[in-house]
C-alpha cells in the first residue's frame, strides 16, 4: 500500500496571531447575515418530490379501476423487515376479473416496520405496489400505523398501465372460446 | 419631576433601581431571542418565526412582522420556563442547587448600580452622569461584585452532584481566575491616564467618559484609539469572563453536556441564562464607557456638542434620554458583536483557553501596562 | 479397463466419473448416485418410464471394440479404451445402465438439447407464476432457471385452454400450465388403479381430461397434485392458501391407519396449511391417501379442548390433577389406553395403570383396507401398545369386561386417554355411574360426562413415535405449538402417575426414552434420537401368533 505523507504547512504569522482569521471569518458570517435564507417553510411549503422517490408503499389500480395485485406474496417474501402481511384469496365469480383467479383477501403493511427500501415495488410481477410520494406518516396507535388493503388502495390510486396483461388474457380467452 | 425629588431618598433610589431593572431585564431577555435570530441569519435561516398570539394575528402588518422577528417566541419561551415542571433531580444537594441560580442573579444585577448609563448637563454647565450609585471605587466595585458570579457556577456544578456539572464548575473557577488578571491589568492604563496629577483620584467610570469628551484631538479621541492593546486585551478577557464563545468551555455541550447547568431545567435554568446576558450587558457597558466614549455619539463629538447644536442643554430630561439612547445603542452593538463572534469562531479547547490566558494575554497585559505606565509618566510629568 | 465388481452391479461412467450401480438402474438414477443432476419432468422413480418430455437428453457412448476380434480399441492419444459416442442424444430415463456405458451431461449438445426442450415447453406455458400455487416448488421454474435460455423469442399468440377444470372434488386442473408429462395418467393407472385420466386432441391442442362421465375421485387423487411437475394439477383445498416458500416442513406420521404413512406437515407461524407424503421406500413410496391430508383440520376445529375442567367447571390443570389424585385414592380405577397414543404415551399409560394397580384396556378401530396405504386397523399404534406392554393381546371393539365391572361396582373411576368410551360400548348410564378422568383433544360425549377433563395435544403439536403394521417404529416431530395453556400429554400423564402415587418419570421424549427403553424388551438399545427418518423395524416375533386385522397392502404382507 502506497503511503503518502502529507506535510502540514507551517502557519503564517497572521494565522498564528489568529485575530486576522477571526476577522476574515466574521466578514464571511456578516455576508451570510444578509443572504437569502435557504429554509423551506415545511408544512406550508412542500419539497418537490423527485422522480423515483420511495415514499409510503401503496397498492395501485389499473386504468380500468381494477386491482392489480394477485397476492403472489413475493413482496411479503422479499420484505426485509417483514412489514407486509398478505392473506391470499380467490377472485369471486362474476366480478369481471375472475379470470385472474387470485387476489388478496387482506393486505397489511405495518408502517412501523417498513424501511422504505422499495424491494416490494422492484419484485412485484404485476406492477401493483408502488412507493409513492407520501413521505410522512403518523398515528396515535400502533394499529393506526398498519395500512390495510382499503387504505393502501386509497393512497395508491390509479397508475397508467402499459401492459394490460390480464385484459389481453381475457381477450385471448374470449377469442378462442368455442361458445363465443 | 419635583414630586419625585420630594420622596424620601431610599424610595427614590428604589424607584430608580426598579426603573433600571425594568429596562435591563427585558433587554437581557430580548438578547436571548436576538441571539437565536442572529444565529439563524448568519446560518442563512429565518430563525424562530412561528409564535403569534391570536389577537396579534388579526393585526394587518405589524402582527406578521413581529411574528417574523420572533418577538412572541421570547414570551412563549419565558412562559414555558415559568410553567414547566420545576423539578430537582434526586441526587443533588438541594439547598445549594436551588440557591445557585439566585446567586447568579445577585452580582449580575448589583453591578448595574455603579455603571453610569447616560448624562445630562446641569444648569452650571457640568456634565452629570446618570448613575444609581456614583461610587468612587467604580470599576473596582464592578470587578469585585461581578467576580462573585463565579460562586453560583461553582455551587451549581458542585451541588448538581454530576461529573459534567462538576467539571463545568471547576473550569469556571479556573477560567475566571485566569482572565480576571488580564481584565484588571488592561484597564489600569486607562485609570493611570484619567487620574492625572492634580486631580481628585477616582476609579469611577464617569470620569473615563469625561476624559473622552474633552476638546482637541487627544482629548476627544476614544481610548480605543489611544490604548488599542488595552481595549483588545479587555475585550478578549471579557469574552472569557462572560463565558461566551469561543471561551465557553464551562458549558461546552460537546464534552460536558451542559457544563455547570447540566442538571438544571425550567425557571432555574432560565435564571442562569438571563444572568449570562446581564453579565454581557454590564461587560459591554463597561467596555463602552472605558473605550468607546460612553454616551458620546462619535469620536471627537462629545454629548455637550450635540446639546449645543440642538439646544438641549436646558432640557436635562431630553438630553438624558438622548444620552441613554446613544449609550444603549453602543451597548447593543457590543452585544451583537458578542453574538457575531459566537457564531463565527469555534470554541477553544480548555487547554488552549488556559494557554491564551496565562501565556499570551497576561504577558501582553503586563507589557502593555508597563509601556503605558512609562509613557504616561513621561507625558504627565 | 472396466470390470464389474459384483455380478449384480454394473459400472457406468457419468461425466468421467465411474460408479457402480445395480443392473437395470436407469441413467437418471445412476447420475443421481454419481451426484450429477439430470433434469427431467415426466420421469418419476415410482412410475413407469414414458420418455415424453425429452428433458433428460444426454450423450451416451460405449467402449469401442474391434468388430472382428472383440478386442478393446485403444485410443492412441490417451492410451485408454476408445469410447464410441453416439452422434444423437438419448433420454436418460429410458437408458438403463449397461456395463461400460458412458454418459455426458455437460456438453454443448446436451446444453442445446435442454435449452431447446425448455423453449418448446414454455412456448404455450402461460407464465402465470404470480397466481400459480406451484410457484416455489415448480420443476418448470427450477429448470427454466437452471437450463433454460433465459429469454423468450416467442412473439406469437399462446394457446388458450381451460383454466379452472374441477377434475374431482379435490383436484383442480389448469390445462394451460400442463406440459403433458403424463405422470398423473400413469399414477392413476398404475398405483391407484383408477384409470380415469387421459389426453385428448393432438399436438399443441393436447389436453388432459377425465374419461367422460367420470371424475378423479379416488382416495389417492391428490398424489397427482404432488407429482405434477408444474401447476397444472392443484389441490382445491390448498389452492391460493399460502405460498410454499413460507411453509415450515416438519416430518410426521399419518395417523389414519396402521400403515404409518410418512408425511411432511407444512405450517407457517403455528398454522398448518397442508400435509404431503414423505418418501419412504419401505412404507409408502411417495404416496399417501387423500383422507390423511385433511387430518390437520382437527387442530383448529370447533370443540377443541383448551382448558382443564373439574366437575363441569373450567379449572386449572393443577386443580384437575389434585381432583384426580383424590379420585385415585378412592380406588377401583380402570385405565383405557389408546391405539392412537404414541409409544411414549402408551408407556406412561402402562405405568399409570401399574401405579393404580388397575387393568389397562385398549379399543380397536377396524375399517376396510384399501390394499394400498389405508390398512384395516385404523389405530396407528396398536403394536406400540403391545411393544410397551400396555396390553398383552389385541384390542376389542367394545369393552365388555369393563362395562360389566362398572355394572358390578368394582370400577368406580375410569381414566380414558383420548378414547370416547361411548364408542367403546360403555353406555351413557354407565358413564353416569363412574367418575371419568378424560384426556382428550376435542369435546365429545365422554368429555361431557367426565368428572375431570385434561386437554391434550394433537399429533401435530407433540413429538413421539408410532409402531406401524410392519412393527416399524417411526418418529414424528411437533409441527406447531399447541393451544395456549395445554400442556404436553407426556407431562399430563407423568403428573397423573405422580397423582396415583407412582414414580416421578420424565416428561420429555428424550429423557423418557432413557427410562423406557430398558423396560421395553423390543426396543433394546434403541433411543428416540437414533431412529432413522425412515423408521426402524422392531423384532415382532413375540407377537407373531396374534391375529392382526391388517390384510396385504403396499410393502406389507401379513405373516399369515
Amino acid at each position: 500500500m502506497a503511503v503518502k505523507i502529507l506535510r502540514q504547512k507551517p502557519l503564517s504569522l497572521a494565522e498564528k496571531v489568529y485575530l486576522p482569521q477571526v476577522v476574515a471569518g466574521m466578514r464571511i458570517t456578516l455576508k451570510h447575515m444578509f443572504a437569502r435564507a435557504q429554509t423551506l417553510q415545511y408544512p406550508e411549503q412542500r419539497p418537490e418530490i423527485p422522480p423515483g422517490y420511495r415514499g409510503v408503499p401503496t397498492l395501485v389500480k389499473d386504468p380500468n379501476g381494477r386491482e392489480k395485485c394477485v397476492s403472489c406474496q413475493l413482496c411479503e417474501f422479499v420484505c426485509p423487515p417483514k412489514a407486509i402481511r398478505i392473506t391470499p384469496g380467490s377472485v369471486p365469480e362474476g366480478s369481471g376479473r375472475d379470470h385472474v383467479e387470485k387476489a388478496p383477501k387482506a393486505f397489511d403493511i405495518d408502517m412501523l416496520r417498513c424501511i422504505y427500501c422499495g424491494l416490494c415495488q422492484e419484485v412485484c410481477p404485476e406492477e401493483a405496489i408502488f412507493l409513492q410520494n407520501q413521505f410522512s406518516m403518523s398515528g396515535y396507535s400502533r394499529s393506526e400505523m398498519v395500512n390495510d388493503k382499503g387504505r393502501l388502495y386509497e393512497a395508491g390510486g390509479t397508475l397508467p398501465d402499459r401492459h394490460f396483461k390480464w385484459d389481453k388474457k381475457r381477450a385471448a380467452e374470449e377469442a378462442h372460446s368455442p361458445h363465443a | 419631576m419635583s414630586l419625585f425629588f420630594q420622596l424620601p431618598v431610599v424610595i427614590q433610589m428604589a424607584l430608580k433601581g426598579l426603573a433600571v431593572i425594568c429596562v435591563i431585564f427585558p433587554i437581557a431577555g430580548a438578547c436571548s431571542m436576538a441571539e437565536r435570530k442572529v444565529c439563524a441569519w448568519i446560518q442563512d435561516r429565518p430563525g424562530p418565526n412561528r409564535a403569534i398570539p391570536p389577537w396579534f394575528a388579526w393585526m394587518p402588518i405589524v402582527g406578521p412582522a413581529l411574528q417574523k422577528l420572533g418577538a412572541f417566541q421570547l414570551i412563549a419561551d419565558g412562559l414555558k420556563f415559568l410553567f414547566k415542571e420545576n423539578q430537582v433531580p434526586g441526587h443533588v444537594n438541594r439547598f445549594y442547587f436551588v440557591a445557585a441560580p439566585f446567586l447568579a442573579m445577585i452580582p449580575a444585577l448589583s453591578t448595574v448600580t455603579v455603571v453610569p448609563f447616560g448624562a445630562y448637563i446641569d444648569p452650571s454647565g457640568h456634565t452629570v452622569p446618570l448613575i444609581l450609585a456614583n461610587l468612587d471605587v467604580g470599576i473596582l466595585a464592578v470587578f469585585a461584585v461581578a467576580s462573585l458570579g463565579i460562586y453560583s457556577m461553582i455551587l451549581a456544578g458542585w451541588s448538581s452532584n454530576s461529573k459534567y456539572s462538576f467539571l463545568g464548575g471547576v473550569r469556571a473557577s479556573a477560567q475566571l481566575i485566569s482572565y480576571e488578571l488580564s481584565l484588571t491589568l488592561a484597564v489600569i492604563p486607562v485609570f493611570l491616564w484619567i487620574n492625572a496629577p492634580g486631580r481628585e483620584g477616582t476609579l469611577g467610570l464617569g470620569r473615563a467618559v469625561e476624559f473622552q469628551s474633552q476638546p482637541g484631538f487627544w482629548g476627544g479621541s476614544w481610548f480605543i484609539f489611544i490604548m488599542p492593546v488595552s481595549a483588545l486585551v479587555f475585550l478578549i478577557a471579557l469574552f472569557a469572563e462572560t463565558n461566551r464563545l469561543p471561551f465557553d468551555t464551562i458549558e461546552s455541550e460537546a464534552d460536558l453536556v451542559g457544563g455547570f447547568h447540566t442538571e438544571y431545567g425550567a425557571f432555574k435554568w432560565g435564571l442562569f441564562f438571563v444572568a449570562e446576558y446581564l453579565n454581557m450587558i454590564i461587560g459591554s457597558a463597561v467596555f463602552v464607557l472605558l473605550f468607546f466614549g460612553g454616551w458620546n455619539p462619535l469620536p471627537w463629538v462629545p454629548l455637550s456638542a450635540v446639546a449645543g447644536w440642538f439646544g438641549l442643554a436646558g432640557h436635562p430630561v431630553v438630553l438624558g434620554f438622548v444620552s441613554v439612547c446613544i449609550f444603549l445603542a453602543k451597548v447593543l452593538f457590543m452585544i451583537f458583536f458578542f453574538m457575531w463572534v459566537r457564531w463565527t469562531v469555534p470554541r477553544f479547547r480548555y487547554d488552549q483557553v488556559m494557554r491564551i490566558g496565562w501565556r499570551i494575554l497576561l504577558p501582553l497585559a503586563i507589557a502593555n501596562l508597563l509601556v503605558y505606565a512609562i509613557g504616561i509618566a513621561l507625558i504627565q510629568h | 479397463m472396466i470390470a464389474p465388481i459384483k455380478p449384480d452391479l454394473v459400472t457406468v461412467n457419468v461425466d468421467g466419473r465411474e460408479i457402480a450401480v445395480p443392473k437395470g438402474t436407469n441413467m437418471i438414477e445412476a447420475a443421481r448416485l454419481a451426484g450429477v443432476d439430470v433434469p427431467h419432468f415426466c420421469y418419476h422413480p415410482k412410475l413407469t418410464v414414458s420418455g415424453n418430455c425429452r428433458m433428460c437428453l444426454v450423450e451416451t457412448g460405449v467402449p469401442a471394440v474391434d468388430p472382428a476380434t472383440k478386442a478393446p480399441v485403444i485410443d492412441p492419444g490417451t492410451g485408454r479404451q476408445k469410447i464410441n459416442w453416439s452422434p444423437r442424444p438419448a433420454i436418460a430415463c429410458a437408458t438403463n445402465a449397461s456395463p461400460g456405458l458412458h454418459i455426458r451431461t455437460t456438453t454443448p449438445l446436451v446444453k442445446d438439447c435442454r435449452e431447446g426442450v425448455m423453449e418448446f415447453l414454455l412456448v404455450n406455458h402461460p407464465l402465470d407464476c404470480p397466481i400459480c400455487d406451484q410457484a416455489g416448488e415448480c420443476k418448470l421454474q427450477e429448470q427454466a432457471t437452471g437450463y433454460g435460455r433465459g429469454t423468450s423469442r416467442y412473439i406469437e399468440e399462446k394457446n388458450v385452454k381451460p383454466k379452472r377444470t374441477q377434475l374431482g372434488s379435490r383436484v383442480t386442473l389448469d390445462d394451460e400450465r400442463c406440459i403433458l408429462c403424463s405422470r398423473c395418467i400413469r399414477f392413476c393407472r398404475e398405483i391407484a388403479h383408477d384409470d380415469v385420466l387421459g389426453f385428448v386432441d393432438r399436438g399443441s391442442h393436447s389436453t388432459l381430461t377425465c374419461y367422460p362421465g367420470r371424475s378423479l375421485e379416488n382416495n389417492y387423487s391428490l398424489n397427482t397434485v404432488d407429482i405434477c411437475p408444474v401447476g397444472a394439477l392443484t389441490s382445491t383445498d390448498f389452492r391460493f392458501k399460502m405460498r410454499v416458500w413460507f411453509l415450515k416442513q416438519t416430518d410426521s406420521i399419518d395417523t389414519e391407519s396402521s400403515a404409518g404413512v410418512n408425511t411432511v406437515v407444512w405450517s407457517r407461524e403455528g398454522v398448518i396449511h397442508r400435509i404431503t407424503p414423505r418418501r419412504n421406500d419401505e412404507v409408502n413410496d411417495t404416496w399417501m391417501a387423500d383422507s390423511g391430508r385433511i387430518a390437520y383440520k382437527a387442530v383448529r376445529s370447533e370443540g377443541r379442548l383448551t382448558a382443564a375442567r373439574v366437575a363441569g367447571r373450567d379449572g386449572s390443570t393443577g386443580e384437575a390433577l389434585a381432583a384426580a389424585a383424590e379420585l385415585f385414592r378412592e380406588g377401583g380405577v380402570a385405565v383405557v389406553g389408546s391405539g392412537r397414543s404414541s409409544v411414549e404415551e402408551q408407556f406412561l399409560t402402562r405405568r399409570l395403570a401399574e401405579s393404580l394397580k388397575a387393568r389397562a384396556w385398549l379399543v380397536s378401530r377396524v375399517g376396510q383396507s384399501d390394499k394400498l396405504l389405508v390398512s384395516a386397523d385404523r389405530n396407528p399404534n396398536v403394536r406400540g401398545a403391545l411393544v410397551t406392554g400396555l396390553v398383552g393381546e389385541l384390542p376389542q371393539k367394545t369393552l365388555g369386561e369393563l362395562s360389566a365391572a362398572i355394572d358390578s361396582g368394582a370400577v368406580r373411576t375410569v381414566v380414558s386417554v383420548g378414547e370416547d368410551l361411548l364408542c367403546a360400548g360403555i353406555s351413557l348410564v354407565q358413564l353416569g355411574r363412574v367418575k371419568v378422568v378424560y384426556l382428550g383433544t376435542h369435546r365429545d360425549a365422554t368429555s361431557e360426562a367426565a368428572r375431570i377433563v385434561l386437554p391434550a395435544l394433537t399429533v401435530f403439536e407433540k413429538a413421539g413415535s408410532f409402531v406401524n403394521q410392519q412393527f416399524r417404529i417411526q418418529k414424528f416431530a411437533a409441527a406447531v405449538p399447541g393451544p395456549a395453556g395445554v400442556q404436553d400429554d407426556l407431562e399430563t400423564l407423568s403428573a397423573l402417575i405422580r397423582a396415583a402415587g407412582g414414580p416421578d418419570l420424565p416428561s420429555a421424549v428424550g429423557p423418557l426414552w432413557a427410562v423406557m427403553a430398558p423396560q421395553v424388551p423390543a426396543l433394546g438399545a434403541v433411543q428416540h434420537g437414533t431412529i432413522p427418518a425412515t423408521g426402524l423395524l422392531l423384532d415382532s416375533s413375540p407377537w407373531a401368533g396374534l391375529p392382526f386385522v391388517e390384510g396385504e397392502s403396499l410393502h406389507h404382507k401379513p405373516a399369515r
